[in-house]
């Protein structure tokens, strides 16, 4: 089981990445800039997110809007940026290939000259209400904000949200997108996978002859900022929510480290699903809760592992945080079952397999290969993060919940209904978030 | 060679992609067995389809139908809901169900190497559920909590008080989770009744995609749901009588960022014959990034994240809607300007030549991306069985949009849109957007409870 890849570099520095796949007659584009939120600065969050609305704004040779001539292929396209990389792709028929390159590499080489006052000034609206409408009128909205800034210190590149804060977004000057531009997309920033049914012999042609002659900028270097909880951070807010919920985080392993898949397995063991512990003793036997769910959410530098449980009426956040760390103390004692080992195998080749359906879009082979090409310089990783989930074993899982879910290391957010500050868990400091 | 940028690249030709044929048989028991062979990836992906919805909720009993597919999986024989889940983790399934209007669908994805297991599971889960009273009334305190929860999030109250709206007392007008008062009412033995009258395998379609030939999974099949039987119960009858309710409703949400506003009104079943031009018009109105109301709203006002509309196209009439949500100050101009377009494109302002080519080429040209995976030609296919449509629907539908005049765009447009009955509800702050929807000429606005389903 892999994805079958052969990467090129330009000489400006592109990486390309090919993936013959004649299934369909269809080819996805998927182009990573190396650059996220944690590029920003404190007082300019939002940026790099704002700036990806920007690209589908036109460049100098096609000044129209990105979306119009790729739909009217049969195409189609999105973007996304999170806190350590930009994507932008495209699926299109197999005979809009060269289509979706040519637009493809005039916004990476002519961006600038087609900026203007007005388009900036329409997308920083837009994107205010993308946050109105994904964070601040959403129940529990905001608390991505309260828990990344209480994880990570102020001046650290993961303290802030992608979608950053409003009096940043409101702040931002034109000139700072030609500073960010030329700072973070060029060919030795970004790389490009094609997947599915090409010619590799002539698409390498094809993005050689489109995006060979945009010049290569100065390379970005990694950045790495350590972080550390050194106490219980307990945090709560009143929000416009009929039941609080209860947040609880650690600062983990980075993406592709080592633990990092151990942590991916225990935390879904301990509430992933309806067999897992969690779920069972909370909602299923105790019914102290409507819900629960974890995930350890890997990132370049670090990561964070987080669970989450909403009380049902009549509890409180206290007593779903002391089942909670009994549970994680159990499993941190005794380990895991067999059972549980064999089922985190068999499901995790299955996600695998998953993963090998589709040729673009999120998540598909395209994106997938472009990941392991930015974040490890490996397009050919895939078999080998297969393998770090099968070598996972009882001591190791029980290892990293002993290591990493420290009961005194950590942050506790509490979301309770306005009036109701009663049902956060106790000693818990107000925390102003917007 | 350098590049030409003085123009765009005509895209070349692509190769036609057949839709891959369906098999199908039919069990002794009524249930029809449709295989289609996929031998991309070895998983194979299950979609039981049974042909009965939210819409087949008795009267006083909305929520029903989806409590009984909820409680689907809860237990089965003398095994107990976790362990059902327990079985289905063994085999690192994808487990799902799922309820509309018109049908309950369960479905199961798997490795190819589990395919008789799932299949049995799968049987044991739909056919007989252990329907005990203490899981129902686990089943039932989760949605009641759920529902109370769904109070705060706009969208879910704005779908909820449209489709009462729009539909007032008519099987589409209630949403599939019910009521508090709907759910409080329903006891253990309306599931099990629901069940023996709904789930029952003439009213059955079982969907495989994966790498197996037709003949052996019907035999896999056959022996995994041949002690199912009986047959589907009558319908509840309706006189389908729709309410006139006033153009302008509000569920107000004091301090919001944001209004929330669906604003359609009921329009056509699936077997419409305008389907196909309906699909392009709603395209070009609002169906796509780059349709009239999304560059209006969203990249010319910068009023919203984005906007769209959709029919959903239903065994009975369903709703036109669009969608969207508004920063506050906008909520009026958002609403003149979408029954603007609404109107514009039924005459005033016909789609332009250039608008229809490009609606066309966005529905056609890349329609062989929608049977990538499996689930994707389950899907597919169990819109066949959903509305009776023919074999040959895939081969056809590409010609068929293909086919579609501006002419035909505002004559559908014209016979299933009214901009004088569309019904407009916005869930915001009344505070501060009363005045400017009273200048809206839509009549006073009808101030609704969030709680008023």
């Amino acid at each position: 089981m892999n994805i079958s890849c052969t990467r090129h570099t330009l000489d400006n520095g592109l990486d390309v990445l090919l993936h013959e796949d004649h299934a369909c007659p269809i080819v996805a584009v998927n182009l990573w800039y190396h650059v996220g939120s944690k590029n920003e600065q404190p007082g300019h969050t939002g940026f790099a997110h704002l700036f990806e609305h920007l690209m589908f704004e036109g460049s100098q040779h096609h000044d129209h809007g990105f979306f119009k001539p790729l739909q009217g292929a049969g195409a189609t396209l999105n973007g996304s940026t999170n806190a350590d990389r930009t994507n932008y792709w495209e699926v299109v028929p197999s005979g809009a290939l060269e289509l979706a390159l040519w637009m493809e590499s005039d916004r990476m080489g002519f961006l600038l000259p087609a900026q203007t006052e007005a388009k900036f000034t329409n997308q920083r609206d837009v994107v205010l209400n993308e946050r109105r409408q994904n964070y601040e009128n959403r129940p529990y909205g905001l608390a991505p904000m309260a828990l990344l800034a209480a994880l990570f210190p102020p001046e650290h590149p993961y303290h802030w949200t992608t979608i950053g804060n409003v009096a940043d977004i409101e702040a931002v000057k034109l000139d700072e997108v030609r500073a960010f531009f030329r700072r973070y997309y060029h060919p030795a920033n970004a790389s490009i996978a094609l997947a599915g049914d090409i010619n590799p012999d002539a698409a390498l042609a094809l993005v050689n002859r489109y995006f060979g002659d945009i010049e290569a900028g100065e390379r970005v270097d990694p950045i790495h900022v350590d972080a550390a909880l050194s106490r219980d951070v307990r945090i709560q807010f009143e929000d416009r929510v009929e039941l609080p919920r209860l947040y609880l985080a650690w600062i983990t392993p980075a993406m592709f480290a080592d633990d990092d898949a151990d942590l991916d397995l225990a935390t879904d063991l301990l509430a992933n699903g309806k067999t897992s512990r969690l779920y069972r003793r909370l909602v299923f036997d105790e019914r102290l809760a409507t819900d629960v769910s974890a995930s350890q959410n890997s990132r370049e530098m670090m990561g964070y592992a987080q669970i989450t449980a909403t009380a049902a009426p009549g509890h409180t956040l206290a007593e779903l945080e002391q089942v909670i760390f009994e549970e994680i103390a159990r499993l941190a004692d005794s380990g895991p079952t067999d059972e549980e080992i064999d089922r985190g195998r068999v499901q995790a080749e299955t996600q695998f397999m998953f993963r090998l359906q589709t040729v673009g879009g999120f998540g598909g082979k395209s994106d997938q290969l472009n990941a392991y090409n930015v974040f490890l310089k490996d397009p050919a990783y895939f078999r080998k993060d297969l393998e770090r989930y099968q070598a996972c074993t009882k001591a190791s899982l029980q290892a990293v919940v002993r290591r990493y879910l420290d009961p005194a290391r950590r942050v506790t957010l509490s979301i309770v209904p306005h009036g109701r500050v009663q049902l956060a868990a106790p000693d818990s400091t107000t925390a102003v978030v917007s | 060679m350098t590049v030409d940028r003085s123009r765009l690249p005509t895209p070349g030709p692509t190769r036609t992609f057949p839709f891959p044929a369906i098999e199908k048989s039919t069990l002794p028991n009524g249930l029809r067995v449709w295989t289609v062979r996929h031998t991309q990836v070895p998983l194979v992906a299950f979609t039981l389809l049974i042909r009965r919805g939210a819409s087949s909720d008795p009267a006083g009993k909305d929520g029903l139908a989806a409590v009984t597919a909820d409680m689907l999986d809860e237990g089965s024989g003398d095994r107990s809901a976790i362990e059902i889940h327990e079985a289905l983790a063994r085999l690192g399934a994808q487990f799902d169900t799922d309820i509309g209007s018109d049908a309950t669908v369960a479905s199961v994805t798997v490795l190819s190497r589990f395919t008789q297991r799932a299949l049995q599971l799968l049987s044991d889960i739909v056919v007989r559920p252990a329907n005990r009273e203490e899981d129902f009334l686990r089943v039932r305190q989760l949605r009641l909590h759920r529902l109370a929860q769904m109070r705060d999030v706009p969208g879910a109250v704005a779908d909820r008080s449209f489709l009462r709206l729009v539909y007032g007392s008519h099987p589409y007008g209630h949403s599939a989770v019910g009521t508090e008062a709907s759910l409080a009412s329903l006891n253990v033995d309306d599931v099990r009744a629901f069940h023996a009258g709904a789930i029952r395998p003439d009213a059955a379609t079982l969907i495989a995609v994966g790498d197996c030939d037709h003949a052996s999974m019907v035999r896999l099949a056959g022996d995994a749901f041949e002690d199912w039987t009986g047959q589907g119960a009558a319908e509840p009858g309706h006189d389908g009588l729709l309410p006139q309710s006033a153009r302008l409703n509000v569920v107000p949400r004091p301090r919001s960022p944001q209004s929330e506003l669906r604003i359609g009104q009921v329009a056509a079943a699936r077997d419409t014959p305008d389907y196909h031009p309906l699909v392009v018009a709603n395209t070009i109105l609002g169906g796509q990034f780059v349709s009239r109301i999304n560059l209006n709203l969203r990249e010319n006002k910068g009023l919203t994240y984005g906007a769209r509309t959709a029919f959903e196209f239903r065994r009975q009439p369903g709703p036109f809607v669009l969608q969207v949500s508004v920063q506050t100050s906008g909520t009026a101009t958002a609403i003149e300007e979408s029954i603007g377009e609404i109107a514009g494109i039924r005459g005033p302002r016909p789609v332009t030549p250039a608008e229809l080519e490009l609606g066309i080429a966005a529905l056609t040209l890349g329609y062989a991306r929608s049977f990538e995976t499996g689930e994707q030609i389950g899907r597919a296919a169990l819109q066949l069985a959903l509305y009776d449509l023919p074999d040959d629907y895939f081969e056809q539908f590409v010609p068929r949009i293909e086919r579609v005049t501006a002419d035909d765009v505002a004559r559908v447009m014209t016979a299933h849109l009214d901009p004088a009955r569309l019904v407009t509800l916005v869930v915001g702050d009344l505070d501060v957007i009363g005045p400017d929807l009273g200048a809206l000429g839509l009549g006073d606005a009808v101030v609704l409870s969030p709680d008023a389903f």
